[in-house]
């Protein structure tokens, strides 16, 4: 408990000194031993083949899998660009309530994270499936008799799971959340008088969102995309799912070479290494749009 | 500084309890395929032997095959498939088992052991054997069913299931192609795949056991799986019907292994000793379905005829099928690749 | 105004169905006397007693509450202390520091899991150990570090500095003074970034699923499996248990933030009034 004394003179502003960068050094080392060298090591794997040797083969191999990358990053854009649409306004619409009922609302969209993603997925195969509720509940108001009746078709459900369009909706479904908090976050921040010079200034309310909120919320977004297309361009659960195991996302690729039915982690590393990369360069480009570095990440 | 301390006090007690919970007992780390033991042969073991199992289990040899290789893993005993018996062995990757401390192994069907995938017996207990045939809803396909063509045939696109691990998938393309299971010949094999690529096109879902629910549920009509598990199948959907493919098909054997290096090498030989018993052998049969080896359980276990029929079926039946074996190298990297390009 | 206050209401609430639909669909077939999904067959509670019975479900329960515990609490430890070991720091330094500290937040859990388990793996094959529970609680303590660095920093730049100054020219040495002075000031952030990073491990599936071994699983590896295979209703109602459970506590949690607001309220009206 006997710290050590502190010369507070003079400039002794409240930790300077190499004693108070001290705090972060555990921190440090501990990055350096399980952020820095897990990734090194990936890079490793990716050139090397499994006697240990250097190759380029690892990446020869990838253009078989442009279909896979080319797959995940449009299912992944189309959830971000959905999930855009249909936050942002939820964002913008909640900034507008009530404290209370804000605060409430907030936490009901924060609640189904609590719940195990696995099993809100799996829920969605119940509801979407041939047999599921939904196709249940049409087949029950008696929509699929009205469609053969008049065109006599032979329609019995409708096709759901298995489908690109289930694996959209799960990632829509999963992080949408991600994307309304920190658009939400950043709009209830924004100074009411900002908003209110610019009426006095005569702008009407659409002009007022084009020019002021939009502008001003451009972080939150910025931050909401990233965190609905990482994970989206990099889940192997929701394609396994609600995909049907037909249409492989890069993350069951990658889990394939790893854990999973064909094992070869030096092209499974050369897949992450060049993932990582797809990320990075997302990300700068994003932060060339927003300038929101250090604090916007959550919440 | 008082929560502080509190704090700190609960980490302690809590990392206290966890090594408590960890070591000290005797432990078995059993590695198996899902649904493939009754859980209450597992609760006797313990209650008998005061040797407490952690159970894990995985989809796909070649998933198993996968965790192994990697390593920074301790099974004690892990359940492979002939085949992968075989490639593990030529690997160096299993223990030999002390058969002297397998006194079950007198119950064990003769004829299984020393199998080619096995050839010394040294490696391997069988746990469990079984066909692999075609399972589909009678009352959604009203044909008849007789050859592995339906599985490729476009008519019932959309209700299709299929195996989602590389060896059962191409061995039934390979069988309805007329080739052997085990073909080293790259061009069969490439036929072999151009049909699976086509069967995809209207295939529903590559599935391991969601084939349970989807079939006994009506979402899929149709779709390949181990015969036994029909058994199961059929209690909870009588829709559902077995068919032996006339074309032949594989028949397995899943046996019992102590991969290298294992800690607890005597545990594992009791766990595998006492899943050799009649007792335990009896509970797994009527579990999961599948034919056991241990010959005191035919006598003892009680089928109805179309059971028996699918447990032990005819000897017209077995001559018609082939066991996997191992393949050379070049060709299980073939496998491994055709089945990576197959899925993307 | 009515109009677009309508339309809001009418979105929100949409957006409300659409996030509790499946969690609704989940809890209702808890009761469901059959193991089907979605056919109702009756109403029982023998999911939730079997639940109590299975062993698995309960000790994957306790691995995940024991790890997201433990992961949480060291992970807020460590990230606090680094975030005012940063905070410290030159930004020439402080920059590049925390970008590295966000990489498990920026990157895709699937790569810090592969990466992770290559380390753990390599190391393992070094130094003769296997994987567990130590590099699974290491993983999850990796990835919550930096959401603990995250909620605590902007609480440092908010710090009134001469308090430290005044507390050490009282005679308090620099631990006493950060203990006394320090925490209580960053608190709030503090315990944001508790909650978030015990969430996170809660949550987590994907880098416990590469780290995590033979020999623990926690509740998430085991739903996993269990969707692989025939899944049990047994799953549902642990889930409704969880659900039912955070219900609570984030009730509790929002009454207690409404009382504490408006006491801040009245006080800050006194103290106006004072003025």
């Amino acid at each position: 408990m006997n710290g050590h004394k502190t010369t507070s003179n003079g400039n002794g502003h409240f930790l300077r000194g190499i004693y108070h960068r001290m705090p972060a050094y555990p921190y440090v080392i501990w990055m350096a031993l399980f952020v820095v060298i897990p990734i090194i090591l990936v890079v490793v794997y990716a050139f090397t083949a499994s006697d240990g040797k250097f190759t380029l083969n690892n990446f020869a191999h990838i253009s078989d899998y442009a279909i896979v990358f080319g797959r995940s990053l449009l299912l992944a854009l189309i959830a971000t660009i959905i999930c855009l649409i249909l936050g942002y306004p939820v964002a913008y619409v909640l900034s507008k309530f009530g404290q209370s009922t804000q605060r409430i609302i907030i936490m009901l969209i924060m609640l189904p994270m609590w719940i195990n993603f696995l099993l809100r997925t799996y829920s969605w195969m119940s509801l979407l499936e041939n047999t599921g509720l939904i196709n249940r509940f049409l087949a029950a108001i008696g929509l699929f008799n009205l469609i053969n009746n008049i065109f006599g078709t032979d329609i019995r459900h409708l096709q759901m799971i298995n489908t690109q369009g289930a694996v959209i909706l799960g990632m829509v479904y999963n992080y949408l959340p991600f994307m309304i908090l920190p658009i939400y976050s950043v709009i209830v921040k924004i100074d009411k008088s900002v908003i209110e010079a610019a009426q006095d200034l005569g702008a009407n309310s659409s002009k007022v969102f084009t020019k002021v909120i939009f502008p001003l919320s451009l972080s939150g977004v910025i931050s909401g995309i990233t965190m609905v297309f990482v994970p989206s361009v990099s889940t192997f659960i929701i394609s396994k799912l609600l995909g049907g195991g037909t249409q492989i996302l890069l993350g069951d690729l990658i889990e394939m070479q790893f854990l999973g039915s064909a094992y070869n982690p030096h092209l499974g590393a050369a897949i992450s290494l060049i993932m990582m990369i797809i990320v990075v360069i997302c990300m700068s480009v994003m932060n060339k749009f927003g300038e929101g570095e250090e604090q916007t990440v959550i919440l | 500084m008082k929560r502080v301390i509190i704090v700190l006090a609960v980490v302690a007690l809590l990392l206290s309890i966890l090594p408590a919970c960890g070591g000290g007992r005797e432990v078995v780390n059993v590695y198996n395929w899902g649904e493939y033991i009754d859980e209450e042969v597992l609760e006797q073991f313990e209650k008998d032997t005061g040797i407490k199992v952690n159970y894990k289990t995985f989809e796909t040899n070649e998933q198993l095959y996968s965790v192994l290789k990697q390593g920074g893993v301790s099974y004690d005993v892990i359940i492979p498939s002939d085949y992968m018996v075989s490639r593990l062995i030529n690997e160096g990757m299993l223990e030999k088992i002390n058969m002297d401390n397998i006194h079950n192994l007198t119950y064990i069907d003769e004829s299984l052991i020393g199998m080619e995938y096995d050839p010394t017996g040294e490696y391997s207990v069988p746990y469990m054997t079984g066909t692999v045939g075609i399972i589909y809803n009678s009352r959604l396909i009203t044909d008849e069913i007789t050859s592995w063509g339906a599985l490729f045939d476009e008519k019932y696109a959309g209700q299709i299931l299929m195996f989602d691990n590389p060896r059962d998938a191409m061995g039934i393309a390979l069988k309805y192609l007329g080739y052997s299971l085990n073909t080293t010949d790259k061009d069969q094999l490439m036929e072999a795949y151009d049909l699976l690529v086509e069967q995809k096109t209207f295939l529903q879902a590559y599935v391991m056991d969601q084939i349970f629910d989807k079939l006994e549920s009506g979402e899929a009509a149709i779709g390949p799986y181990y015969a036994g598990d029909y058994i199961i199948m059929v209690k909870n959907n009588p829709d559902l019907k077995l068919v032996m493919p006339e074309e032949g098909t594989n028949r397995f054997v899943d046996a019992m292994c102590i991969p290298k290096g294992a800690k607890n090498k005597e545990n594992a030989e009791a766990f595998i000793n006492y899943m050799c018993g009649v007792e335990a052998s009896l509970k797994n049969a009527i579990f999961v379905g599948y034919t056991s080896p241990n010959i005191e359980v035919e006598k003892l276990i009680e089928l109805e005829s179309y059971e028996r029929e699918v447990v032990y079926p005819s000897d017209e039946i077995l001559d018609n099928c082939e066991f996997f074996v191992n393949l050379p190298q070049d060709i299980l990297d073939l496998y491994d690749e055709l089945w990576i390009k197959l899925k993307k | 105004m009515k109009k677009s206050n309508f339309f809001g209401r009418f979105l929100v609430a949409l957006t409300l169905i659409f996030l509790y639909l499946p969690i609704i669909v989940l809890i209702v077939f808890s009761f469901n006397d059959s193991k089907s999904r979605t056919v109702w067959s009756g109403f029982t509670f023998d999911w939730y007693i079997k639940l109590f019975s299975d062993r698995a479900v309960l000790n994957s329960l306790y691995v995940t509450l024991a790890v997201s515990v433990l992961a949480a609490v060291l992970a807020t430890i460590i990230g606090t202390f680094a975030a005012i070991g940063f905070f410290n720091m030159r930004r020439k330094w402080r920059a590049p520091l925390l970008t590295i500290s966000n990489i498990p937040v920026i990157n895709a859990d699937i790569i810090t899991g592969v990466s992770l388990s290559l380390l753990f793996v390599s190391a393992g094959a070094l130094f003769k150990f296997d994987l567990g529970f130590g590099t699974l609680l290491i993983a999850h303590i990796t990835f919550n570090i930096p959401y603990v660095i995250l909620s605590v920093m902007p609480k440092l730049y908010q710090l009134d500095k001469n308090l430290f100054e005044a507390a050490q020219d009282l005679g308090c040495t620099w631990m006493q003074a950060f203990i006394k002075v320090i925490i209580p000031e960053i608190r709030p952030g503090i315990i944001n970034g508790l909650i978030i990073a015990f969430t996170m491990s809660v949550d987590d599936f994907v880098i416990s699923y590469f780290t995590a071994g033979s020999k623990v699983q926690t509740l998430s590896m085991f739903i996993y499996a269990m969707t692989r295979k025939r899944i049990s209703p047994e799953i549902n109602a642990i889930s409704t248990l969880l659900f039912v459970i955070v219900l609570v506590l984030l009730i509790i949690n929002n009454i207690r933030e409404a009382r504490q607001e408006k006491a801040l309220l009245k006080k800050s009206a006194v103290l106006e009034g004072d003025v």
